[in-house]
C-alpha cells in the first residue's frame, strides 16, 4: 500500500470515527434527558473519537517514515562480511549504495557472494516495513478510535479535551518558526565546522584566492583548491554597490514625489505599476540581465572604445567590458529592488507629522526645502533602515546574478569585469551531483553561513537603527 | 534708499532661485517614476517581443505514402510489428524521392535535419492510431525543425543586413527552405506543443507541461502544509499566546526567517530533508517543505494583521455570550480575518511560484522528459525550466524561455488580481 493510500485510509477511518461517536453521543444523551443535559456539545465527543483516531496513526506513521531507513541500514551492517567492517568510511558508504542496489535489482554482480546474506537481509526487511507499516497504522489507528469512544460519557466534558488538543496544535505550528532557524543554523554550521576542519578558518576569511577545484583523486595533478573568500566578498559588494546606487536614489525620490506631491489619482496608478517590479520572479530579471541588459552594456562599450580610437583618446582604447559585466547584474538588481525601497520610504515619509510640514510651510519654506530639510532629517532612521534592508537583500539575491554574472573569482572593483558571488558560489558548488563530504560542497556551506550570518545583521543592525534614533513626535 | 531697493532685489532674485530648485527637486521625483515606470515597460515589451514568436511554430505539409513494402508491415500487422517497422529510413526515403535532385551525403542530411528528429515517431503514431492509412498517400503536417522554424519566422523574406544572424541554416538548406515556401506547403499554426509536451533537447520538441504539472504539485504541496500551520502559529500568537520570552523568541524568530535569503532555505532543504532524512532528490513534495518554510514567515506576517483587524468588540461579545475562548476564535474571529489570511495567503504562494534558487539546490534542476503524475515523481518547476532554457545555445530556446516566462508571469498576474479582488470584495472595514 502506497503512503498517500494509507493517509486516505487513516482520514477515512478518523471521518468514519467522528461519525460513530456524534452517533454514540446521541445515543448517551437518550437516558440523561437530551443532548441539553450532555456535558459537551455532541460535536465535541465525536471530534474528540476522530483525533483519537487520527493523531497516533499520523504519529506511527510519521515517525515509521522518517527512521525505518536508518534502522534497516543498521540492521543490514550487522550482517555485512567483517572485511566490509574495516573499510574506511567512504568505500562503506559505497559497498551500502551498492547492497542497495543489488536489493532493488539494478547493477546487480557488482558484489561478491559474501555480501548476498545483506542483500537478501535487506530485501526482507524492506518488504516487512512497506507491510508492516499499514497494518500498524490501522491497528493504532482502531485502538485509538476504541479509547475516544470510552471517552464518549455523559458526565465526560469532551469539550475540554478538544480545546486542549486545539491550543496543543497551535503551540506546535507556532515552534515551526524557531525549528526552522535551528534548522539553518544547526545544518548551515555543522558543515562549516567539518569544512574548517579541512580548511583553516583564516585562510577561508582572508585568502584573496578563490578556486574550488578539488582533485577527485588523490594522485590528480594540478587542481589542489584554494578557498579565500575575499573575491566573492568585494565581488558581491560590486554588484550590492551597483544596485543601491540605482535603486535608493529612484526608490526614494519616487516615494517623496508620490507622498508629496502627486495627486491621490496618479498615486493610485503609479504606485501599484510600481509594485510590478517587486512580483516579477528573479528568474525572469537574471533572463533580462543577462540576454538584454548585458549585451547592450557591451555593445555601449565597444563603441565608446572605437569611438575613442577614431577620435585619438587613448586611454578609452583599451575599454573592454565582459559580457557578464558587474554593471549589468548590479542595474537589474537595483531595478528589482526599487519598490522595496520605495515602499519603506513611503510608510517612513508618511510617519512624519503633518504637524513638522505645517510648521516649515508657515515659516516660509518651499514644498523643497520642507522635504530636504525637514522631512529627511526626521526620516532618516528609517530611510537608513531601509537601505540596510535592501542591501541585505541584494546580498542575499542569487538568481540574477547566478544567470547574469560571473564564475571565475575576480578580485577586482571594475564594474565592466565580471566578478562572481557569494550566492553564485553556493549555487555552483551544489548544482549536479556532488560528494557530501568533499570540500567543495562543504565550502559551499561554510559560505551560506557566512551570508546567513551577514544577512541576519545587517537585519538586526536597521532594526536597531530605527528604534534607536527614531524620534518621538506624538 | 538704494541700499533697500538692491535688498528687494536680492530678494527676487532668491526667491527665484529657490523656486527653480523647487521645480528641479519636483522634476527628480518625475524622472525617478518615469524610470520605475520605463522599466516596467521595458522588460514586459522585452520579453513580449522575444517570446511572442514561440506561440506560433512552423508545420510543413509533405506527402507520405505509407509503402507497405517499404514499411515490411501491412494492415493485419501487430502492434508490435509495426514498432518495429523502420520508420527512420523510410521517412529519410521519402523525402529523397520527393527531391530526387538532393544528391550527396552531405544534402541528403541537410534536407533531414529540416525536419524535426521525431518525424519517424509521429509517421509511426499515425500507422498505430489507424493502421488503413497504410497503402495510401496522406499529407501529413510535419513540425519543422527549430533551425528551420527561426529562420522562416524571423529571417524569411526580409532584407537582411550584412552579418546579420540568420541561424545555423547553411545555403543549401536555405533554398530547400524557398522551395518549400514557394510550393505552399509551410504553414504557421498556434504552438500547442508548447503546452501539450514536457522538455526535449529539441526546441521544436520542448514544452512546459512537465514544468507547469511540477510547479502545480510543488505548490500544492506548499499550500497544504503552509496555510494550515500559518494560520495556527497567527492565531496561538495573537490569541492564545502569554507574553514571555518564548513567545518573544518566537516572534523574532519569525520576523528574521522574513529576511533569510531564499538560497539559505535550499541549503537547509539540502542538509535536513535531503542529506539527514533521507528524501528523494528533485521531488515537488520536498521542493514544497522548502517553500513553505519560505514562505510561513509571509503568511504567518498577513494572518496577523487580519486577526488584529477584527474589532475586540466581537470577542467580547461572543465571551459574555458564554463562548469558551476557543470557540470565539473558531466561531468568531477566524471566519473574520479568513479574507485577510487567504489574501496573505495568494502573495505568499505567488512568491512560491517565482522561487527558483532554493529549489536548485535541492536538484530540481534535472532535465526531465516526462510530466511528473505525483509528488514524489521527479520533475522541474516553471523558474527552474526558464532558468535550463535561458543556458540553452539554440536561438529556438531563447523563444522558448520568453514564452515559459510569459506563462509564469501570467499566473502571477491571476494570483496577485485574485488577491486583490479578494481583499477589496470581502475584506470588511470596522
Amino acid at each position: 500500500m502506497s503512503l498517500s493510500t494509507l493517509l486516505i485510509v487513516v482520514l477515512a477511518g478518523a471521518i468514519l470515527a467522528y461519525m460513530l461517536g456524534r452517533t454514540q453521543s446521541y445515543q448517551i444523551a437518550k437516558p440523561v434527558g437530551g443532548v441539553r443535559n450532555l456535558a459537551a456539545l455532541p460535536n465535541y465527543y465525536a471530534s474528540l473519537m476522530g483525533l483519537w483516531a487520527l493523531l497516533p496513526a499520523l504519529l506511527l506513521i510519521a515517525l515509521w517514515s522518517i527512521f525505518d531507513g536508518a534502522i534497516i541500514d543498521s540492521l543490514v551492517r550487522a550482517t555485512l562480511p567483517d572485511e566490509a567492517k574495516q573499510l574506511s568510511d567512504e568505500d562503506f558508504g559505497l559497498v551500502m549504495s551498492q547492497v542497495n542496489n543489488a536489493a532493488i535489482g539494478i547493477g546487480g554482480g557488482a558484489l561478491d557472494e559474501a555480501y548476498q546474506p545483506a542483500i537478501e537481509k535487506l530485501k526482507s526487511l524492506n518488504n516487512t516495513s512497506v507491510q508492516a507499516m499499514p497494518v500498524l497504522a490501522i491497528i493504532v489507528l482502531v485502538i485509538g478510535g476504541l479509547l475516544g469512544f470510552r471517552a464518549v460519557r455523559a458526565e465526560n466534558n469532551a469539550r475540554y479535551a478538544v480545546e486542549r488538543i486545539f491550543n496543543g496544535t497551535l503551540i506546535v505550528c507556532s515552534t515551526i518558526a524557531i525549528f526552522t532557524t535551528f534548522g539553518i543554523v544547526f545544518s548551515v554550521l555543522f558543515e562549516s565546522i567539518q569544512f574548517f576542519r579541512k580548511v583553516p578558518i583564516d585562510e577561508f576569511l582572508f585568502g584573496t584566492h578563490w578556486s574550488p577545484q578539488i582533485a577527485i583523486r588523490a594522485d590528480q595533478a594540478g587542481a589542489s583548491g584554494s578557498f579565500g573568500v575575499i573575491p566573492l566578498i568585494v565581488g558581491t559588494l560590486l554588484i550590492s554597490f551597483i544596485a543601491l546606487l540605482i535603486a535608493v536614489p529612484v526608490g526614494l525620490m519616487s516615494a517623496v514625489y508620490l507622498s508629496e506631491y502627486a495627486s491621490n489619482r496618479v498615486r493610485g496608478i503609479v504606485k501599484p505599476a510600481l509594485e510590478i517590479l517587486a512580483g516579477v520572479p528573479t528568474v525572469v530579471y537574471g533572463f533580462f540581465a543577462a540576454l538584454t541588459v548585458a549585451p547592450a552594456i557591451r555593445n555601449v562599450g565597444d563603441g565608446v572604445r572605437d569611438w575613442g580610437a577614431e577620435n585619438g583618446y587613448e586611454f578609452l582604447a583599451s575599454l573592454n567590458v565582459s559580457s557578464e559585466s558587474a554593471l549589468a547584474a548590479g542595474i537589474v538588481m537595483g531595478v528589482m529592488i526599487i519598490p522595496f525601497v520605495s515602499s519603506i520610504s513611503d510608510d517612513v515619509i508618511n510617519a512624519v507629522p503633518q504637524s513638522l510640514r505645517d510648521g516649515s510651510y508657515g515659516l516660509g519654506a518651499t514644498q523643497s526645502e520642507t522635504i530636504t530639510k525637514v522631512i529627511f532629517p526626521a526620516a532618516l532612521p528609517g530611510i537608513v533602515g531601509g537601505i540596510l534592508l535592501a542591501a541585505s537583500r541584494a546580498i542575499g539575491e542569487t538568481m540574477i546574478v547566478v544567470m547574469a554574472a560571473g564564475l571565475a573569482a575576480n578580485l577586482t572593483v571594475n564594474p565592466l569585469e565580471a566578478v562572481t558571488t557569494v550566492t553564485v558560489q553556493i549555487v555552483t558548488l551544489l548544482v549536479g551531483d556532488q560528494e557530501f563530504d568533499s570540500a567543495k560542497t562543504l565550502a559551499a556551506f561554510a559560505l551560506g553561513l557566512f551570508l546567513f550570518i551577514i544577512t541576519l545583521a545587517l537585519n538586526v543592525i536597521a532594526l536597531r537603527v530605527v528604534k534607536k534614533y527614531q524620534e518621538q513626535y506624538d | 534708499m538704494t541700499n533697500s531697493v538692491s535688498i528687494s532685489e536680492k530678494r527676487t532674485a532668491r526667491l527665484a532661485k529657490r523656486h527653480r530648485a523647487e521645480s528641479r527637486f519636483k522634476w527628480f521625483g518625475r524622472l525617478s517614476i518615469g524610470f520605475g515606470l520605463a522599466c516596467v515597460l521595458f522588460l514586459f515589451t522585452d520579453i513580449i517581443s522575444k517570446g511572442i514568436g514561440a506561440f506560433t511554430q512552423t508545420y510543413i505539409n509533405i506527402e507520405v505514402t505509407f509503402d507497405e513494402d517499404k514499411l515490411g508491415i501491412n494492415q493485419s500487422s501487430s502492434e508490435k510489428e509495426i514498432k518495429a517497422a523502420s520508420f527512420g529510413s523510410f521517412f529519410k526515403k521519402s523525402l529523397r524521392e520527393q527531391n530526387p535532385d538532393v544528391t550527396g551525403r552531405r544534402d541528403k542530411r541537410a534536407l533531414y535535419a529540416l525536419f524535426t528528429s521525431d518525424a519517424p515517431l509521429i509517421l509511426r503514431d499515425m500507422v498505430l492510431a489507424d493502421p488503413t492509412i497504410l497503402g495510401t498517400t496522406q499529407t501529413v503536417s510535419m513540425i519543422a525543425d527549430d533551425d528551420f522554424d527561426t529562420y522562416y519566422k524571423h529571417s524569411y523574406g526580409r532584407d537582411l543586413e550584412e552579418g546579420e544572424i540568420i541561424g545555423r541554416l547553411s545555403d543549401f538548406q536555405i533554398s530547400m527552405v524557398e522551395k518549400y515556401v514557394e510550393a505552399g506547403v509551410v504553414e504557421k499554426r498556434f504552438n500547442t506543443i508548447l503546452f501539450s509536451n514536457a522538455d526535449s533537447r529539441e526546441p521544436e520538441l520542448a514544452g512546459i507541461r512537465g514544468a507547469v504539472m511540477g510547479s502545480i504539485l510543488t505548490l500544492f504541496v506548499t499550500l497544504i502544509l503552509s496555510f494550515p500551520i500559518a494560520v495556527a502559529t497567527a492565531i496561538y500568537l495573537e490569541e492564545f499566546a502569554p507574553k514571555n520570552k518564548i513567545t518573544d523568541f518566537i516572534e523574532v524568530n519569525i520576523n528574521n526567517l522574513a529576511a533569510v535569503p531564499s538560497v539559505i532555505f535550499g541549503l537547509l532543504g539540502l542538509a535536513v530533508f535531503i542529506n539527514f532524512f533521507g528524501m528523494p532528490r528533485s521531488v515537488p513534495l520536498v521542493g514544497g517543505f522548502v517553500l513553505t518554510l519560505m514562505t510561513l514567515p509571509t503568511i504567518i506576517i498577513s494572518s496577523r494583521a487580519a486577526i488584529k483587524a477584527v474589532p475586540p468588540s466581537i470577542r467580547d461579545a461572543a465571551l459574555g455570550m458564554g463562548a469558551s475562548k476557543v470557540q470565539t476564535v473558531v466561531h468568531h474571529v477566524l471566519p473574520l480575518a479568513m479574507p485577510g489570511m487567504l489574501t496573505g495567503t495568494i502573495i505568499g504562494m505567488a512568491q512560491a511560484l517565482g522561487e527558483t534558487a532554493p529549489l536548485l539546490m535541492i536538484g530540481m534542476v534535472a532535465f526531465i522528459v516526462d510530466a511528473p503524475a505525483t509528488v514524489t515523481d521527479a520533475a522541474t518547476v516553471l523558474p527552474v525550466q526558464i532558468f535550463l532554457w535561458s543556458d540553452s545555445p539554440e536561438r529556438a530556446f531563447v523563444e522558448k524561455t520568453s514564452a515559459a516566462i510569459m506563462v509564469l508571469l501570467a499566473f502571477l498576474i491571476f494570483m496577485n488580481s485574485l488577491a486583490v479582488w479578494l481583499r477589496k470584495r470581502l475584506e470588511r472595514r470596522w
